[in-house]
Order: C-alpha cells, then structure tokens, then sequence
C-alpha cells in the first residue's frame, strides 16, 4: 500500500488564527492537486507558537461548532490532515494539542505531554500537561501523533509502538540552536539522529513536520523529514523555508524490513512492566 | 593577561579545540540573519532601515547583511563624526557604502557635542563617549522617522555580555541582527561577505577620542574573551572550571564581574508592581505580536 504524505511547512502568524486557517486550506489545495493522502502541519499551526497571555484568545473547542474547525473538518473530506492548535477542554484547561481529521470527523486528539520549561522554553506557564499517550486507527493503518517536547523522550514513542502505531506522526515548532561549524544546526542534526533512531529501533515510518518563520528574533528551522521502517531519511534537508513537501511512502516495507528485522517481535513489554513496577516501588519506598 | 595553554584536538569532554569551538557555519548564519532582518521590518509593515557606520567591522558587516536583506535602496547610513575621529573612519565607511551602493549622509557631532561639553570643562572621556553615543542615537532616531525605517543595532554578543556599550546610546536600536554573534565570529561572517580587507584588520575602536582601542581599554584581546565569555555563557562552565582550561584566574573573574555588573545594560528597567497584572512581570505577549 503506497501512502503519498504531504509536509506543510508553514510560517504560522503569531495568534492569528483567521489568517492561518487561510493558510492552512491553501496548503490543502495545493497538496489535493498533488495527490496528498495525509497532510502534516506543525505544531500550534493554528496559533504560532509562543502566544503567551494570548491563549485564551486563540483557544479552539474541537468540535464542528468551531468555525475554524468546521472548515478543516470540511477540507478532510478530501484527505486527511493533521493540525496544531490551541485546545481549551470542558473545564477551561490550555492544552498543547494535535488533531486527526479524516472524512469529516475527528479521529483523535493528542495534549502535548511534556511541557518544556526551561531555557528559552515557558509552556508550562500557559499550558496543561497531557495525560493520555494512544495509538489509533486511520485509513492508513495505525498511527501515533506526539508534539516536539514529546519525542524527545523516549517513552512516548515507545508506548505508541507497542500500542500498535506503525506511522509515528510527529509535528514540532522546534526553535533554531546551536549553530557551530557543521553543516546543520546542532539541534537540527540532533532531531534528525532522534527520528532516524526511533525508525531504526522500531521498524516504523517516523514522519515529522517542523514549522519556519521568526518569532522574536527565534527562528525555527524547518527540515522537515520522513524515516522509513530501515532508519534511512526518505526525505529531509529543506531547511528554513516555507514549503510544502510531498514524499510518497509504501507501507509494504514494514513488513519487509520486520521480516529481516523482527524487534518488534522480539520486544519484551512484560519484562518492561515488571521492571518498571519495581523501580517505582523502590522509589515510593526509599 | 596569558594567552590560553594550547589544548589537543580532542579535549578530554570530546570536543574540538576551544578555538575552534567558535567557528559558525557562515552560509547558516548569513541565511537566518538576512532573513531575521526582513522578518522584523516587514511585521512592522516597513520595508527600510537605517544604521550608523562608522568604519569599524560591527557596522560594516550590518550593513551588508541589511543590504542583502532589504536591498541597498532601503538602507540608509549615516556617518557621524566627532573632530578627533580617525580619518580612516571616513574613508573605511566610505568603501562600504560605494562597494553596496547605499543612500547615506554624513551628520557631524563636533558642533552640538562641543556646545554641551563646554558647559562641563572637567569632562572625563568616558562621559564625553556616553554623550557622543547618545547624539548618534538621537541622529539615527530622527532619521528613522525621516528616513521611514527602523533604526539597526550594530552591537555583538561579546560587547554586550561585557556591558562595553553607552546605554541608551549604541544600545538603543530596534533590533540586533548581530547580537548573537561573538567578535570572532563577526571576523568569520565578514570575511565571506566580501568587507574590505582594511575593515577586516584593523584594531576595533569606538573611535570615542584618539588612539582608542577596544582592545587597549578593555585590556584583553578579543580572541581571548571570546573563548572564556563561549565557555561562561554558552557552555555554562563555572568560573573554577574555564581557569581548569588554562586561563588566568584574575581574567576569568574580571571577565564574569564585567558580566555580572552590566546586566542592567541588557533588561528593561523594574517597573514596581502594584497591581494585579503588571507590564513586564505578567503581562506577557511578544514584541512580535503586532
């Protein structure tokens, strides 16, 4: 089964929803005429990234009563789409989230998990912490949607593996960092080993949108890639440029490289259970 | 002063030489900097800037990258020279502006700063600089309105950290394309860019009065503070640990002092809080939301 995957690799403007929802369905034109099945935008594509006092401003009720969300609803008719957006839930809580949209209805949203606070970083100041880590089910197979912050820890992706996600569908607004004498940013390159990684350790597509643009003098770099089941980058390297990337991908290599390669086989998640059980207990009793 | 004691290629934390440390991917840098620079003055619904260029590597390189950004129509610079400013001054900013094209003037201080310092006749230098930085601001402010552009920071990090700035002077811009840019890494970025060579190597100098140095009042070369403000700053080494790396501890803690005590230079003044939401305490959104 071939899956042709298009990457909106947008400037979102800052806590402008209306314009970015203009955005975002000029990218689904263009990724339709292209034969898109699955559109990925980064995170808070709806929002921009670090809107502060703003967020009860550009707060989303997910639901088809929402005007924004009623037009991406809509616009999932004609492929499936993953965005960025500010949700506030039914007691008023801020979270980091991502949707899933396919044929008019939403098939899963995702809070953020892990809330970088630190460095540059204060999204706990403004934000919720998600509580749910769940694989679900699409047209495509199953799949898990994680928020920047969120890969870079490992158990996350790892339980939506074992929760059955074949596709891992990342999206970040990964600010730009560490620029030394490589050929990449640092924090670029380390994003790229972290996703290579996770294909590599767990025979999975690994598909991620990076967001572009600035934001007080924070740029964000874009580079956004695709790791099939082998670990190798189908796609990558588009750095800092507003763009839409399309990269089609057959879902027939999981098998193959599981096939060659069965870790996901040979993964001992009671093992892990009973593990962890004791090393948390140790810990409440120490 | 000591110069560093030679470290081997593979320092015993795995990474390169301290002084290689310092080396940018210029095409990166060049990339994010031109694209800051639009960035900035196109979300303020503007499409020029205006800079002071005073011969010296800081605004020569601005100058460039803001050409490039803007194209050389939109940026206009402004020499602005006190009586006792080098000739080479002129004549460096001179070859930058003929090798980019830009529209410029040329404001002479020595009437309005001589009618102030003359009411003062013990003046020290040090407050005859603060007021000659503080009239190229309000010169480059003017122009701003005048020119219909913002008004460009030509300020690096190390001068910055180092709190070797007149604040309200060379400080007061409304952006920093180069601030995250170590002096070393300003040479790197300029070498690439085509600057001519006389701005590249000569001795950098606020050219506040005659035969002023950076280097000859700061008392430490660049080349040197860069290494230890790279290790203090970026890689959060402690104090004790940057000596560990064979500089000289009456350095290091003149260097972290300058730091310390210039914070003010780099913050916005305290606003006393009284009530409940308060500018800057907790009411929080970007300068870029506009």
């Amino acid at each position: 089964m071939r899956l042709t995957v298009g990457l909106a690799q947008i400037y979102p403007k800052l806590a402008d929803v209306r314009a970015n929802l203009d955005k975002h369905l000029d990218y689904i034109e263009r990724a339709v005429a292209q034969g898109v099945d699955l559109l990925v935008f980064p995170e808070l594509s709806l929002t921009g990234y670090q809107v502060q006092d703003l967020v009860p401003e550009v707060a989303i009720r997910a639901s088809a009563s929402d005007p924004t969300f009623a037009r991406l609803l809509d616009a999932s008719r004609r492929l499936d789409l993953m965005v960025g957006f500010v949700h506030q839930d039914q007691r008023n809580r801020f979270y980091i989230a991502a949707a899933y949209l396919s044929g008019g209805e939403v098939q899963h949203i995702h809070h953020k998990i892990y809330l970088p606070t630190y460095g540059m970083f204060d999204e706990s100041r403004y934000f919720d912490q998600g509580e749910q880590i769940r694989a679900f089910d699409t047209r495509f197979g199953r799949v898990g949607m994680l928020i920047c912050e969120d890969f870079w820890h490992m158990s996350p992706a790892y339980l939506l593996w074992l929760d059955g996600a074949d596709m891992l569908l990342f999206q970040s607004s990964s600010p730009s960092r560490g620029l030394d004498g490589g050929d990449r940013l640092s924090g670029s390159r380390w994003v790229e080993l972290v996703n290579q990684a996770y294909g590599s350790m767990f025979t999975n597509y690994v598909i991620h949108c990076n967001r572009v643009g600035y934001e007080d003098g924070k740029n964000f770099w874009g580079g956004s890639s695709i790791v099939n089941p082998d670990g190798d980058l189908l796609l990558h390297g588009t750095y800092f440029d507003e763009t839409l990337l399309v990269q089609t991908i057959d879902l027939n290599q999981l098998h193959r490289t599981r096939s060659r390669l069965p870790l996901l086989r040979d993964e001992r998640p009671e093992l892990v259970y009973r593990e962890l059980d004791r090393i948390l207990n140790k810990e409440r009793d120490s | 002063m000591t110069a560093p004691i030679p470290l081997s290629n593979s320092s015993p934390n795995g990474k390169p030489d301290l002084s290689e440390r310092l080396n940018i991917n210029t095409e990166i840098a060049r990339k994010m900097l031109t694209g800051f620079i639009q960035d900035e003055i196109s979300k303020v619904r503007m499409k020029r800037a205006v800079l002071g260029l005073s011969g010296g590597i800081d605004s020569a390189l601005s100058a460039y990258l803001s050409a490039e950004a803007l194209g050389a129509d939109n940026v206009l610079v402004v020499r602005m020279p006190y009586k006792t400013s080098s000739a080479d001054s002129l004549s460096d900013a001179e070859k930058v502006i003929d090798a980019l094209g830009l529209p410029s003037l040329t404001v002479e201080i020595t009437p309005m700063a001589d009618a102030l310092f003359g009411q003062f006749p013990d003046m020290t230098n040090t407050r005859k600089g603060n007021i000659m930085a503080r009239l190229r601001m309000t010169i480059l402010y003017d122009q701003s309105v005048a020119w219909g552009g913002l008004v460009m920071g030509t300020s690096n990090k190390t001068e910055m950290l180092l709190g070797y700035s007149t604040i309200y002077g060379d400080s007061g811009v409304a952006l920093h394309p180069i601030g995250d840019l170590y002096k070393t890494q300003v040479r790197q970025l300029s070498a690439t860019l085509g600057i001519p060579d006389s701005i590249l190597t000569k001795a950098p100098s606020a050219d506040l009065w005659t035969g002023q140095t950076d280097e000859g009042e700061l008392g430490f070369t660049y080349a040197d503070v860069d290494q230890v403000l790279y290790l203090l700053v970026d890689e959060r080494y402690t104090v004790e640990e940057v000596i560990e790396e064979g500089f000289a501890r009456p350095f290091v803690e003149d260097v972290w002092r300058r730091v310390k005590i210039n914070h003010y230079k780099r913050t916005m003044p305290n606003i006393a809080k009284l009530s409940r939401r308060t500018i800057g305490h907790d009411f929080l959104y970007l300068r870029d939301y506009v």
